[in-house]
């Protein structure tokens, strides 16, 4: 097993007074691929979401526990939330470009931490693209607005620009969820590719996706932690009767 | 409960489908719908009746000579000459019986000599002086457009900073409880009276911005122009703020998740993407300012000078009809050049909000089809 790159332990998290997360405890190895699955409202996407502190955007939001990232409790008073997010990038569900040209999209990240030379801003917005398998796709166009693009090339984009700010972690919510059968095998081609480098977190509502693409599975639901493990074993023997229900589709 | 629906379940036969006459909806449909077109009418009404009654300086232009016959029967009072003296008679105070004699005497001539003078009007509407109340009434709208200007463009000045960031902040920063609290009091203030501003201006501001500047017109474009920007501020807020709240919230969750920080993130991404619904409130303000009258009487010392200094007195096109139309003769030149400030007012009103509109959706529908970086 590689060494552990984000380690939760007994993490609670309310949404006012109702309990969305029951002392979560797990490790997520780095360079691998984790998957997590469960039904929805199982608070997959919100345990992804504490990941990276998106959920301090929710004020209702009480949180106990610890969440290490690479040994550091980004809970910390110390830490700094904006430094942490581009340590920690996120992928949404819905591809969320902004209202401008695709090269003005990818380079927004480095942009606002103060990367402004032309040529250089020119050279990462190339290589993030490369990266996510757009480049050929929108190299001759770069200067159109990212809303022309089709919805899996405005994902990938998106994806393009979360690796413009150079992350270690991604963390992917659904990326695939409302893209077409070409698009997605196109996303989790890239998901494989990416993680030579990057540390992936998928939270996805396919099945067979997290088969293909992750190396560990977690099954959620009702906010605990049912199982872990290996994707082959989770898939094939898992432990607890509540996974083996959910992954034949009996239930959920 | 069951047995109850049991009775009254529709029943679905050929005699139940036929269709059936609703009166109540066929009443209220039609009610709705007259009541909507009445609206509209009245509109298109007021505006046909401001344009007729600005007609009558363009119609002497071309034929001079009916004037007269045009005129005549519009005329209170025995005979044509009377209006004339009724006209000018404002400024003869401490005139002689004598004098007046002679004018009347002299009426026969100096109706000619009105008669070129209201060919003159025409021309005199691009000089650079109002004075439409003395022998040789001069007519210039230049000084008019000049202060409406000023004002409005230090009210906006004022204004347009002042509540996009108040809206910045409410959409983007304050806690939830207090924006909740803020929007509607701000919102409030729209529907604060002209005349309580105005009121205020001339009594507290004049003299708190006199003191500051050490101007000598008490009243004068300034006071007159941040006055006018308090009457803007909600409305430009109001419009502002949801323009903001109207941005989807993937867009904040995007540019946070890529480590920006708040600022930037409403700076570089929220901003930018509610432009267009800015611009539509700065164009509605702009308009809000263009017609305010009653703050515009109050506050801006309603001198008609054509100066570009913003501490000298002006008059707005507004405030001009508001201070003159209850003075004028029927019927006179004068009445109608006030007409013809109101159809100005109304049309130029009018295509700010219709670019406001179609900007806005133009620039939107390019926006999310993408044709534009």
């Amino acid at each position: 097993m590689k060494e552990t790159k984000i380690k939760t332990r007994d993490l609670t998290l309310y949404y006012g007074a109702k309990m969305a997360l029951n002392s979560i405890s797990l490790d997520i190895p780095e360079n691998e691929v984790t998957a997590f699955i469960g039904p929805s409202g199982c608070g997959k996407s919100t345990f992804l979401r504490t990941l990276n502190r998106m959920n301090d955007l929710i004020p209702t939001v009480r949180i106990t526990g610890e969440v290490l990232v690479d040994t550091l409790n980004i809970y910390d008073k110390q830490i700094d939330v904006v430094n942490l997010r581009k340590k920690v990038g996120m992928v949404f569900q819905k591809s969320n470009p902004f209202t401008k040209s695709i090269f003005e999209n990818v380079a927004y990240g480095p942009r606002i931490n103060g990367i402004n030379h032309k040529g250089q801003l020119g050279e990462i917005v190339e290589n993030s693209l490369k990266k996510a398998f757009i480049w050929d796709e929108v190299k001759d166009r770069l200067h159109d607005s990212a809303m022309g693009l089709s919805g899996g090339q405005q994902q990938r984009m998106c994806i393009a620009r979360t690796l413009a700010v150079e992350p270690e972690i991604i963390l992917m919510d659904e990326p695939a969820s409302a893209l077409d059968p070409i698009s997605t095998a196109k996303i989790e081609e890239l998901i494989f590719e990416l993680k030579k480098n990057y540390t992936i977190v998928i939270v996805t509502h396919n099945m067979q996706q997290a088969a293909r693409v992750s190396d560990l599975t977690a099954f959620f639901y009702l906010g605990e932690l049912i199982e872990y493990g290996k994707t082959k074993k989770i898939f094939t023997t898992p432990d607890k009767k509540h996974t083996e229900e959910y992954i034949t589709g009996r239930f959920g | 409960m069951d047995n109850n629906a049991g009775h009254n379940r529709f029943v679905f036969t050929r005699d139940s489908l036929k269709k059936k006459f609703r009166l109540s909806e066929f009443l209220s449909e039609k009610i709705i719908t007259g009541v909507a077109f009445l609206s509209i009418a009245i509109i298109v009404l007021i505006f046909f009746f401001v344009f007729r009654e600005t007609l009558p300086i363009f119609h002497q232009k071309k034929e001079a000579a009916k004037v007269e016959n045009v005129v005549k029967p519009e005329k209170y009072g025995s005979d044509a000459n009377a209006g004339k003296t009724n006209s000018s008679g404002q400024e003869q105070y401490g005139v002689t019986t004598k004098d007046t004699m002679m004018i009347e005497n002299k009426t026969p001539v100096e109706d000619t000599v009105v008669h070129g003078s209201d060919e003159a009007t025409l021309k005199s509407l691009a000089g650079t002086q109002w004075l439409p109340v003395s022998d040789r009434p001069r007519y210039g709208l230049i000084p008019l457009f000049v202060g409406t200007l000023k004002i409005t463009l230090i009210a906006m000045l004022f204004a347009a900073p002042i509540a996009i960031l108040a809206a910045l902040f409410s959409a983007a920063f304050a806690p939830y409880w207090l924006r909740e609290l803020l929007k509607p009091a701000i919102e409030l203030l729209a529907g604060f009276p002209s005349v309580v501003i105005g009121f205020f201006a001339l009594m507290v501001m004049a003299t708190f911005f006199q003191n500051i500047f050490g101007y000598d017109g008490r009243l004068n474009a300034f006071v007159g122009g941040v006055a006018m920007a308090l009457a803007a501020i909600p409305i430009i807020f109001t419009i502002t703020e949801d323009a903001l709240t109207a941005i989807p919230h993937t867009y904040t969750e995007a540019s946070l998740a890529l480590g920006a920080t708040r600022w930037q993130t409403a700076l570089f991404v929220t901003l930018p993407a509610a432009t267009p619904g800015i611009f539509a409130a700065i164009l509605l303000g702009i308009g809000r300012v263009f017609g305010e009258t009653m703050i515009a009487l109050m506050a801006t010392g309603n001198a008609a000078l054509s100066s570009i200094n913003p501490f000298e007195s002006v008059r707005t096109l507004a405030a001009t009809i508001g201070a003159e139309m209850a003075e004028v003769v029927f019927g006179d030149t004068h009445y109608s050049v006030l007409f013809l400030i109101g159809s100005m007012l109304f049309v130029f009103t009018f295509s700010l909000n219709a670019l406001a509109e179609f900007y806005v959706k133009g620039k939107l529908v390019k926006r999310f089809q993408g044709k534009q970086s």
